[in-house]
């Protein structure tokens, strides 16, 4: 009888998928490239105006980090679900929930994590300046991981299924919304001078609850895909 | 007299049951909304500020509570049928959820009717309606999830644990963009009623409870359904209508 | 020990076995044969918690696999009909890897030599999985039996794609685990040469 600790588990289930990322190179410039020409294309919607850029700056860059998660949840799963690595990760002696919390992880450091770093550079883009960049930032760094774990669970709901893409961003949207709001505000009242704190310890709280619920209704997403 | 209720969770049992049920729930359903309709649209008085437009909230306000509660109770199923492995609980989830999304739509209709000579637009961005459209999203979503998986026992239970996830969303949707409307001082409009006059108590009252026995008439309809479709293969619901299976107990 | 008391199952609207009661002493293997279609690999998945049994109850060592659950998870290795390797990892990384989230010993030394058990030795065992032909990847994939230590195993169709080396390697481990004191429950269309008295048989039929 052989049984993993739960740290090994974790940390063998992130170095899988690291080491993955790291023979796909391409996935994670796939993310900062679609950021970049998404936030592009709105002032060539809307014009150049400084003033109008600025106002729709924080949440045309949300907006754009949030579909980038969504279009990127596709390879948190469904590779693994084809080549039988899923189902030999649900039948590891330990909590399949913190196994997922590894997965999501290790998925956002490929997708998410290169949107924050690049986020003061888009928000130069858009007008925003000073502490309205530190603000979208770190918005961003407590955002992206709230998505990542919440999209897992649309993810792992339409494992296998056609046209699985567009039903998970209906699955996932609406629970994507709140963090938007407190995203995209917390960066908008610093614009405006009133002070973020409260956004932010709101998108903080959705971080945690997600962190505690989101992982678990996954592994059981999971196994219900896996039967 | 003990009324053994057990014996009705069987789906052949249930079957008649429901179809009995139906026609009290149908008739006190247009009783309430016909009467819930007179009192608002001809007893209620004129509103001192919006004139004879205001109307509309006796359809809206009750199809926006009546889309909020059946959501939970829906979820309610989905929990039960996914704690206890029970497969009418799943049923009863799949049967409240296309009634849930038309109150929904309602909600959505009538408060782009009410807004339009209210505040001039057919659409605002109030916190209330807002929350509704999202709504809205997560019973589509629902529908479109157990639409899209073809093995009956996964899409019983994913789509229910989408429900209880989404019940979860729902207080947080609304706190979310209660809070965004006073976030963004210029849009929000609210579309909370004046100080209410009894008659207008009693027509939403009414219009709730007729409201409610419509959901059971057609939750109960779609479930006779939902139980025949998916007792294809017993001899008991081998038959062309549900006129037979009834006559041929 | 593991044992099934009046175990059903079905997929779908399909009803595939009911009221099987079988056991598995240490040191037999249970041969699960039926025509394709009969439940076979979902018996297996039901034996390993993947799925749940329509009715009955499984036990091992007297207690309820749902109740043991990782307890249990933990004394069993299963290889079903997906190989469970990632085509960009060479087959040592996969290995090790596997070996490593089994709690396995996952040294270079032992890993190369499982691959050399199945005769993946150089250069082989360096080049991406996804170049070797589908007899080396499941070679691959049942590699992990030679690094396991769990005392049960479930393998279904192990034998499928394996060519007659291949299979007499996989038989020398079968023979040398149940002399261990495994257990193993294996699916398979063809006959296994192991001695009479280990082997057990059950056909699934409706």
């Amino acid at each position: 009888m052989s049984q993993p600790s739960l740290s090994e588990a974790l940390r063998g289930v992130v170095r899988r998928d690291l080491l993955l990322a790291m023979r796909h190179r391409s996935d994670v410039a796939m993310s900062i490239f679609f950021v970049v020409i998404v936030a592009s294309l709105f002032p060539l919607g809307v014009g150049p105006e400084a003033a109008v850029l600025r106002m729709i700056g924080p949440g045309v860059l949300w907006v754009t980090a949030l579909l980038a998660c969504l279009l990127s949840l596709g390879r948190l799963f469904t590779a693994d679900y084809l080549d039988g690595v899923l189902e030999q990760t649900a039948l590891i002696p330990q909590s399949l929930a913190v196994l997922v919390i590894g997965k999501v992880f290790a998925h956002w450091v490929i997708s998410g994590l290169p949107v924050v770093l690049l986020s003061p550079l888009l928000g130069l883009q858009f007008g925003l300046g000073g502490d309205s960049l530190g603000v979208l930032t770190l918005s961003l760094l407590l955002g992206t991981p709230t998505l990542s774990m919440i999209g897992g669970i649309g993810a792992a709901l339409t494992l296998g299924l056609r046209g699985s893409g567009l039903l998970v961003a209906l699955l996932v949207l609406p629970l994507f919304v709140p963090v938007l709001i407190f995203g995209a505000g917390a960066v908008t009242s610093s614009l405006a001078g009133i002070g973020s704190e409260a956004n932010l310890s709101l998108l903080g709280a959705c971080f945690m609850l997600s962190l505690a619920f989101a992982p678990w209704a996954t592994a059981v997403a999971l196994r219900i895909a896996l039967e | 007299m003990a009324i053994n209720w057990f014996k009705y969770s069987s789906p052949q049992a249930f079957l008649p049951l429901a179809g009995r049920m139906i026609p009290w729930f149908s008739v006190a359903a247009l009783a309430s909304i016909c009467v819930g309709l007179y009192i608002g649209f001809f007893v209620a008085p004129t509103d001192f500020q919006q004139g004879d437009s205001y109307r509309i909230i006796f359809v809206h306000v009750p199809a926006a509570w009546m889309s909020m509660f059946l959501y939970v109770v829906m979820a309610i199923w989905a929990g039960l049928g996914l704690g206890l492995n029970a497969r009418p609980s799943f049923m009863m989830a799949q049967a409240i959820a296309p009634t849930g999304a038309m109150f929904t739509f309602l909600a959505l209709l009538t408060g782009a009717m009410w807004g339009k000579p209210t505040w001039g637009a057919w659409w605002v961005w109030d916190a209330r309606l807002t929350s509704e459209l999202i709504l809205l999203f997560q019973y589509v979503g629902i529908i479109l999830l157990r639409a899209s998986i073809d093995d009956l026992r996964r899409a019983d239970r994913a789509s229910a644990v989408l429900a209880l996830v989404g019940v979860v969303n729902v207080p947080i949707i609304y706190f979310s963009v209660k809070w965004w409307n006073t976030l963004h001082q210029g849009a929000s409009v609210t579309m909370t009623e004046s100080k209410m006059a009894t008659p207008m108590v009693a027509a939403m009252l009414i219009m709730m409870l007729g409201f409610w026995m419509y959901s059971f008439a057609v939750t109960l309809a779609r479930m006779r359904c939902v139980i025949l479709d998916r007792e294809r293969q017993p001899s008991w619901s081998k038959h062309s209508s549900i006129h037979d299976v009834v006559e041929a107990r | 020990m593991l044992q099934t008391v009046a175990l059903s199952g079905s997929r779908g609207q399909r009803q595939l076995f009911s009221d099987v009661s079988v056991t598995v002493r240490p040191g037999t293997l249970l041969a699960v044969a039926g025509a394709n279609g009969s439940g076979k690999t979902s018996f297996l998945r039901i034996l390993c918690g993947l799925l749940s049994p329509d009715g009955g109850t499984i036990l091992w060592q007297g207690k309820d696999i749902h109740q043991l659950k990782e307890l249990y998870r933990a004394q069993l290795m299963y290889i079903g009909h997906l190989n469970g390797i990632k085509d960009e990892l060479t087959p040592i990384e996969n290995l090790t890897l596997s070996a490593c989230l089994a709690g396995d010993d996952s040294s270079g030394t032992t890993v190369q030599k499982a691959l050399e058990a199945v005769g993946l030795g150089r250069p082989v065992h360096l080049l991406p999985t996804r170049v070797l032909s589908q007899g080396q990847k499941r070679r691959v994939a049942l590699a992990r039996l030679w690094l396991s230590t769990r005392p049960l195993w479930f393998l279904d169709e192990p034998f499928a794609s394996l060519d007659a080396v291949a299979t007499t390697y996989l038989t020398q481990r079968l023979q040398s685990h149940l002399s261990d004191g495994g257990m193993v429950v294996v699916s398979t269309h063809q006959e296994i040469a192991l001695p009479t008295d280990s082997v057990q048989h059950l056909r699934l039929t409706q």
